[in-house]
């Protein structure tokens, strides 16, 4: 079953840094697997925890972000802002059953289309591992 | 066999249904008393920090959430291994004596009252606080109402949050008094001992005086010999936050005595599969089916049994009537359940008492809040009285005073047994074969249920103060013959 | 209670029902005090297990739509809690979810990060105190020598009153501070117009910090989060200054920062600011911007001392959040 399973993975990038590293390797001609959907942000800064458990809540199997290098963000601290609620989110979406490895951060830089490709392959094989997230099920009123 | 179902119960604080199966004489052969509803709080609990649980356990009860706070915040402290200082103590006190004043005072003005002011058969319409307040005066009415809301006010101001009360902190509470604050309380703390003292006369005058009356509280089907519980300080004088928990059996004698820690080695709830409450009893004696006597370990923890095991009350005026109670109904221990009605208004008169006294004592408007917290948190049990019976809270935390298990015994609960044997008796007596079940034969099955306060105090005015009962008459074949209600 | 409406107007007829309630939100009806002559004098209460007679049978035998306004308070639990809900959305024009139980989950919503089994497994069999060696558990049916009783089904899962029933609105708190009610009830009672279908009504828009008396500034960077008995509260400053947790920030105002005036930090059930789906989401953003901390290190000894984020932030909304139950 795991073999067969295509992980849907909702990827928040943001715009300067990772979504410009993630269009190299599209124009760098990297293959890279399929199974991420990407949602270009101004920063990832502006990544409310509600994007990612909406993503979880409507049958995403992984949630990555994606922002600037520490010390790079275009918009100073945008960046470190998303890592303190990243740590945070990672506590609580734990503490309500869900897989740490479900929900990743890395940054990426405009320049780093090698290095995005890699990411995707190794988080659809890490998220394919896990198997197919069943969040949204069970959050269904289920009344029984 | 013929079945009589009232569901809901109602003029209680949750969900409840009598069932009611006679045979084909029309005699009672059993009663059902089903409580239709669980949350799961014992569960919830976990995981969550050990301060914050005492402030979840309010929502346990809209009506008593006070009594579950001190007993959350008493086993707060124990897992902490401190006690609060002198002053945060009695300031707990000082909101737990204003806490039984409103409650107590809501429910034997708008609960009880009517049936001895008004009289246990006298035409429903007047069978409410209208029909009291028509007896005795609107004024009266005014004042009930104007005290509760003075208690509550008092609650608010120590409290925080006027009903789920958010004042305990382990090893303290987070808000101090004032002087002005404790001199406008002990104001209306005199107002507080007035008004008990009135109401005891009210009850004198209007019940005591009358032989109708005191002929139903002692011969009527109102009386279970069985074991009674409640708290008690080192005098063994009755004390609502703190002490020992005394059991005494039906003929006084004590059966135990235990501090909250020691809850497990005399008292076990059993699980029955037609109720989602369960049944505390008596460990030591066992569980011999709802039965009465010194051999059957059920116990009622109420106004009357806190009275029964203590050897007076700790106040003045208090005690005098606790004598006189005594007296009039012939030695220790009571078990006519109509006398729950008369504990309480003594109890209410205690509390009084002693909220005046924590009004004036130097060290209510003390700066010290909160004992130092240096132990690692473990394992505590915390228990009061709360006014419907005896309280344990008992909570498990990890390293950090997360909850990692919690086991609790409600006041209500303790009378689960109790309520049902009353019920069966009262129903027995008075429905036979030939009787027409009427709105006064209903009225009186219902006063056997109604003297345990179950956990809601109607404190309306203008609102029917009766019972409602629907009784539907089944054939063999469940198709209803007649139904008779009460409004 | 026939009191006589000068106005000739007819009284609205006015119902109160409680789910998996602790009867709290009841009490603060009847803490309308003197308000209640004129919440009498304007309304027939035509069903109140609480405080009247009337019977599931009687209400079923109403016409649809015959009860003007009925609060509903507490959670779904159980069955019976569903199959009133349904029954009193039918036979009323206007259904208000009321208190924080009814809008959000409340607390009986905490019961999601645990499932039915586990439950009755705590309560009937592990509890320290029960003895229960054939391991009973109440039955929805069970046969006794005298015939058969019934009780509700208990549900795995805890729902608002929304997740089962339409909705007309919502009043939130725990419970609803009693002048927001008297202010919503004369305001349906002139027949002034409401908001539209699906808002919160009696509460404020703006969030707690606009009524709180405490001392604030800029500076909210903390370098650890504490509990509150973790700190000397000064009883002035505000509480995520002093780095305690406080849902203030995401919590609308309307009951006059009652626990906040207890020196207790406010824990979220007057519920989100308006167009928020998830208030626990947005104040686990709050918090978390306040780590004074860029490493991933620092940061992840900060979040350590967070406890229990998924009940402080959801206190009183699990089951009406995204993730509205721990996974099974």
């Amino acid at each position: 079953m795991s073999a067969n399973f295509e992980p849907k993975i909702v990827a928040f990038l943001c715009n300067w840094c990772s979504y410009t590293g993630a269009d190299l390797a599209g124009t760098s001609r990297i293959k890279y697997a399929p199974n991420i959907r990407i949602i270009r942000v101004m920063c990832s800064g502006r990544i409310d925890p509600t994007f990612v458990l909406k993503s979880f809540r409507e049958g995403a199997d992984g949630v990555l972000i994606c922002g600037c290098h520490p010390g790079d963000c275009h918009y100073h601290e945008g960046n470190y802002r998303c890592l303190r609620r990243y740590h945070l989110l990672q506590k609580y979406i734990q503490q309500m059953g869900i897989e740490s490895g479900r929900l990743r951060l890395e940054w990426i830089s405009a320049s780093e289309g090698k290095q995005f490709a890699q990411l995707v392959n190794e988080m659809t094989e890490q998220v394919r591992h896990l198997g197919p997230s069943t969040i949204k099920t069970v959050m269904e009123t289920l009344a029984v | 066999m013929n079945r009589y179902t009232i569901d809901p119960i109602t003029r209680l604080e949750g969900h409840g249904k009598i069932e009611i199966f006679c045979n084909d004489d029309g005699e009672v052969d059993n009663v059902y008393f089903q409580v239709p509803e669980l949350r799961g709080f014992e569960k919830f609990c976990e995981g969550r920090a050990v301060e914050e649980v005492s402030q979840i356990v309010t929502k346990i009860c809209g009506v008593c959430p006070g009594c579950h706070h001190m007993a959350s915040g008493k086993a707060a402290d124990a897992v902490f291994g401190v006690e609060p200082p002198p002053t945060a103590r009695k300031l707990r006190e000082l909101f737990y004596m204003a806490h039984f004043v409103h409650s107590h005072i809501a429910h034997f003005y708008a609960l009880a009252a009517p049936d001895f002011v008004v009289g246990p058969s006298a035409p429903k319409a007047e069978r409410n606080v209208l029909g009291v307040i028509a007896k005795v005066g609107k004024e009266i009415g005014t004042e009930v109402l104007k005290q509760r809301r003075i208690a509550q006010e008092i609650q608010a101001l120590l409290g925080g949050h006027q009903t789920h009360v958010v004042m305990n902190t382990p090893g303290g509470v987070r808000r101090g008094l004032s002087e002005d604050e404790r001199k406008d309380i002990e104001e209306k703390a005199r107002g507080f001992v007035e008004f008990a003292k009135f109401s005891l006369k009210l009850f004198n005058d209007v019940v005591l005086q009358n032989k109708t009356y005191v002929d139903i509280i002692l011969n009527g089907p109102y009386k279970l010999d069985i074991y009674s519980m409640g708290l008690v300080d080192k005098n063994n004088k009755v004390n609502f936050y703190d002490g020992k928990v005394r059991v005494v059996d039906p003929e006084g004698k004590e059966h135990c005595k235990y501090a909250p820690n020691e809850y497990r080695e005399y008292v076990a709830e059993r699980v029955e599969p037609w109720t989602y409450l369960k049944f505390p009893y008596l460990k030591k004696v066992g569980w011999k089916g709802f039965v009465e006597g010194k051999d059957s370990g059920v116990y009622q923890a109420t106004p009357l049994s806190r009275l029964n095991v203590a050897d007076g009350m700790a106040t003045p005026l208090a005690h005098a009537q606790y004598e006189k109670m005594y007296e009039t109904l012939g030695g220790k221990p009571v078990h006519h359940t109509l006398a729950m009605h008369w504990a309480r208004l003594i109890e209410l008169l205690y509390a009084a008492e002693h909220c005046l006294e924590l009004a004036q004592d130097p060290e209510i408007t003390g700066k010290n809040l909160q004992a130092k917290l240096d132990k690692t948190p473990k394992e505590g049990v915390g228990i009061v009285e709360a006014q419907r019976g005896t309280l344990t809270h008992h909570y498990w935390t990890d390293d950090k005073g997360i909850v990692t298990k919690a086991n609790i015994i409600v006041g209500t609960t303790n009378n689960n047994a109790a309520i049902c044997m009353s019920l069966k008796k009262a129903a027995q007596a008075l429905i036979k074969k030939g009787v027409t079940v009427d709105d006064g034969i209903l009225n009186m099955v219902e006063m056997a249920f109604r003297a345990y306060d179950p956990c809601f105090s109607c404190a309306t005015h203008s609102l029917p103060g009766t019972m409602p009962l629907v009784v539907n008459f089944r054939d063999k074949d469940n198709n209803i013959l007649r139904t008779v209600k009460r409004d | 209670m026939a009191n006589k409406n000068e106005n000739t107007k007819p009284k609205l007829k006015m119902a109160v029902y409680w789910g998996a309630a602790c009867g709290g939100c009841c009490v603060s009806v009847l803490d309308v005090h003197e308000a209640l002559f004129d919440v009498v004098a304007a309304a027939d209460l035509v069903f109140w297990p609480i405080a009247l007679d009337t019977k599931y049978k009687d209400v079923e035998e109403m016409p649809d739509g015959h009860i003007d306004l009925t609060l509903f308070n507490g959670a779904v639990r159980n069955s019976e809690n569903e199959h009133i809900a349904k029954l009193l959305r039918k036979k009323s024009k206007i259904l208000v979810a009321y208190g924080s139980c009814a809008h959000m989950g409340g607390i009986p919503g905490l019961a999601n990060f645990s499932t039915k089994e586990a439950i009755f497994k705590r309560v009937y069999e592990e509890s320290e105190s029960t003895v229960n060696p054939g391991k009973v558990r109440p039955q929805p049916e069970f046969e006794v020598p005298e015939g058969k009783l019934y009780l509700p089904v208990f549900y795995n899962d805890v729902r608002t009153l929304g997740q089962v029933v339409d909705v007309d609105y919502y009043i939130p708190g725990c419970p609803p501070q009693t002048e927001r009610l008297v202010e919503v009830f004369m305001a349906i009672v002139k027949g002034e117009e409401l908001p539209p279908k699906g808002s919160v009504i009696g509460a404020r828009a703006k969030s707690q910090c606009e009524e709180c008396s405490r001392k604030k500034s800029e500076n909210k960077l903390v370098k650890r989060f504490y509990r509150p008995w973790q700190v000397e509260d000064d009883g002035e400053t505000c509480f995520l200054e002093q780095g305690v947790i406080c849902l203030g920030p995401a919590t609308r105002s309307g009951c006059g920062y009652r626990c906040i005036k207890g020196n207790a930090p406010c824990r979220g059930c007057y519920g989100p600011s308006p167009d928020i789906t998830d208030p626990g989401a947005k104040m686990m953003s709050a918090i978390a911007t306040m780590i004074d901390a860029n490493d991933p290190e620092d940061i992840q000894k900060v979040v350590d001392n967070i406890d229990d984020p998924a009940g402080t932030f959801y206190r009183f909304s699990l089951p009406g959040s995204i993730l509205r139950r721990k996974m099974t």
